[in-house]
């Protein structure tokens, strides 16, 4: 087999050389995290005679659909090149704004959804602003947009537990029979979110663009993209990915929780250099983090079952981590 | 031809998944080794434990008492534990996992106690005792049972004990909370303010600061409040940390002799904290004790079906080597005996 990475190509243009690295990402740089997911599958199946069940596999994907939907988002900015640190404290606001004004205020529920997710969009849409516009790092960016919405989620929420929710806001959590496993509608909106974002980045030209810009902003620009409005977009898109994993939290946990969110920036990052994707910019894709999610879904669900305490899987999650970055800068040494 | 990158993940992976399979259980991961954990949980009771961290020395102890007990009863301890104090994401996924695992009944000290409410529903309908260990859930009754803490009577303690220390002198108090809306540190200063026989509007409460019962924030919060009432002689601390934080700030203003600073919890740094004058006094409550009734409850459970409930008070005891009359109270000695962490 030939290695499409060190196959010289005379004078690639941006968008083909982003091909290549879309196939690098969906085919090659995924395969490591999948073994990996494999690996770990088989090793829980024979230890526990209760992980390889539909209600437990089921049950794992409903653990990561937060961090996952909030890792969608979390692909797209990384690919650009970017970070967003506040994915987390955007999606608790997000939540304890369906919440409150649904409960509290008394309003119709699919309009206050609509609400938090407009609310996401404005985080994204600000967060892009300042880094396209400013031309301010997003590391700081979006640091100082996490505790922007994380102070405006206590203030507004002033500290308490939304609960008695009204049912059109735990839609998600409501589950249909397959066989003898129950499965959430949330666990298909992750997977139907996944899918979508998959095949827009690997289909269409916006798609390309995104791997275009990632991997070099500059000559993105020089063909013609508007990498401007593009990386705007992709905040602000992201921003509502965001919501809807706060629609899906608020799905699964039952309550607008002001204290959510705090720590699944890092989560969500973790699943997506678990999954393959470099921080780097312009390498990986959504398929990947979906399997770096699951990575870190199966290890505390796993480990649970055969009686480990979970601080292994964040023991086990971290020494992943370094891993996948290793992995990645050795390819991006040999492709250079 | 090179080794594609793609491959280089895979190899790198593969043998640090063996490492991990090691980890539960030590022997070669071969077949012969693989029945040995699945064939202990078989005819076991298992018995979930969930605290809200695994840092806390409080939890630490609960968790050493908990595994003990289960030992003692021939049951199986499964645990898990918040990424932070008020982390309800975490702990509704090890809820679901440990009802998954089997287990009989689940202990808990509930990070959000209201937001935790519909998880333990769920648990509960699969037949799972639930008991709330130090913290009630938001209603009580959310869980089969509550073992904890009367936190509101150990503020009252050492509100009461402050008002007998303070003698007639005039008083300005600075009360160092937990955060707000959580219910344990709502009630200990409550208790506090009551056994001091005041309002919580009194005017001679002059400053009040959240520290998350941690000690750095501890510190800024007596120096915000030294800066707002240099005058203050009375500290309320939400547990000992935050008292030795209060207490480097109030050193660094050469004020440490002269105010008393008074706490709960009981851990064994804040007895030995009372034991040499840092601390007037604190309320020493007992997770040894929650911790080892509720593994009993869930493995009596197990074995007749019977179901704890309600509330059983573990007790609080005043720990102090000043003694006021008319508060009863035990000395340091007492004190590290029954002390924790």
């Amino acid at each position: 087999m030939t290695n499409v990475l060190t196959e010289r190509q005379p004078e690639p243009s941006v968008v083909s050389r982003a091909r290549v690295s879309l196939a690098h990402g969906i085919n090659i740089g995924t395969l490591g995290p999948l073994l990996a997911l494999l690996l770990a599958g088989i090793f829980f199946t024979i230890e526990s005679d209760r992980f390889l069940t539909g209600p437990n596999l089921s049950l794992v994907v409903q653990q990561v659909m937060v961090v996952g939907t909030l890792a969608i988002g979390q692909t797209l900015v990384i690919l650009t090149a970017g970070i967003d640190l506040s994915n987390g404290t955007v999606m608790a606001l997000g939540t304890i704004v369906m919440t409150s004004l649904a409960v509290n205020a008394g309003l119709n529920p699919i309009l206050t959804i609509a609400l938090g997710l407009l609310v996401c969009a404005a985080f994204g849409a600000l967060n892009g602003t300042l880094i396209t516009r400013l031309r301010l790092p997003p590391f700081i960016v979006t640091l100082g947009t996490l505790n922007i919405a994380f102070a405006l989620t206590h203030i507004y929420s002033r500290e308490q537990t939304v609960s008695n929710l009204p049912d059109a806001l735990t839609f998600f959590g409501n589950t249909f029979r397959l066989g003898q496993t129950n499965i959430t509608y949330g666990s298909v909106l992750t997977l139907l979110l996944f899918l979508i974002v998959w095949y827009v980045l690997g289909q269409t030209a916006v798609g390309r663009h995104v791997y275009a810009l990632g991997n070099n902003p500059e000559a993105a620009r020089l063909t013609g993209i508007n990498t401007r409005r593009l990386l705007l977009g992709v905040y602000t898109i992201a921003a509502v990915i965001y919501g809807v994993a706060g629609l899906l939290l608020v799905a699964r946990t039952g309550v607008g929780d002001p204290q959510a969110g705090q720590t699944d920036n890092l989560d969500s990052i973790t699943a997506v250099v678990l999954g393959g994707t470099s921080l780097f910019g312009g390498r990986g894709g959504v398929i990947g983090t979906l399997i770096g999610a699951l990575i870190v879904g199966v290890f505390r669900n796993g480990l649970q079952l055969i009686g480990v305490a979970s601080i292994y899987q964040v023991l086990i999650t971290g020494i992943l981590v370094i891993l996948a970055v290793a992995v990645d800068q050795i390819a991006r040494r040999r492709q250079a | 031809m090179r080794i594609r990158s793609g491959h280089l993940a895979g190899l790198a992976i593969a043998p640090l998944l063996l490492a991990a399979a090691c980890t539960p259980a030590p022997a070669a991961p071969s077949a012969t080794s693989a029945p040995a954990p699945a064939a202990a949980s078989g005819g076991q009771v298992q018995v979930g434990l969930i605290t809200k961290t695994e840092s806390n020395p409080f939890f630490v102890k609960m968790k050493e008492g908990a595994d003990k007990e289960a030992t003692a009863k021939g049951a199986k301890l499964l645990s898990a534990a918040g990424k932070f104090d008020t982390d309800n994401q975490s702990q509704v996924t090890a809820i679901e996992n440990m009802v998954t695992a089997g287990a009989k009944g689940i202990l808990i000290t509930p990070s959000d106690t209201k937001a935790i409410v519909p998880s333990i529903k769920k648990a509960r309908d699969a037949g799972v005792l639930v008991i709330a260990l130090d913290t009630p859930t938001e209603p009580q009754d959310a869980s089969d049972a509550l073992f904890a803490t009367d936190n509101k009577q150990a503020g009252v303690l050492i509100g009461k004990y402050a008002k007998a220390a303070m003698g007639g002198k005039p008083v300005k108090i600075a009360t160092l909370d937990l955060a707000p809306g959580i219910s344990v540190g709502v009630l200990r200063h409550d208790g506090f303010i009551e056994g001091f026989g005041i309002q919580n509007s009194d005017p001679q409460v002059v400053c009040s600061q959240d520290t998350q019962g941690d000690q750095a924030k501890g510190q800024t919060a007596m120096e915000t409040c030294l800066q707002k009432d240099p005058s203050i002689n009375l500290v309320y601390t939400i547990n000992e940390p935050a008292a030795f934080g209060a207490n480097t700030a109030l050193k660094a203003a050469g004020k440490d002799k002269d105010v008393t600073v008074v706490s709960v919890d009981g851990g064994c740094a804040g007895v030995r904290g009372v034991k040499d004058g840092t601390i007037a006094a604190t309320s020493q409550q007992y997770p040894l004790k929650m911790a080892t009734l509720g593994v009993d409850a869930v493995v009596d459970f197990a074995q007749t079906g019977k179901k704890v409930s309600g509330y059983t008070d573990t007790g609080v005891t005043l720990i102090t080597d000043k003694a006021q009359s008319g508060v009863d109270s035990k000395d340091t000695a007492f004190g590290l005996d029954n002390c924790w962490g």
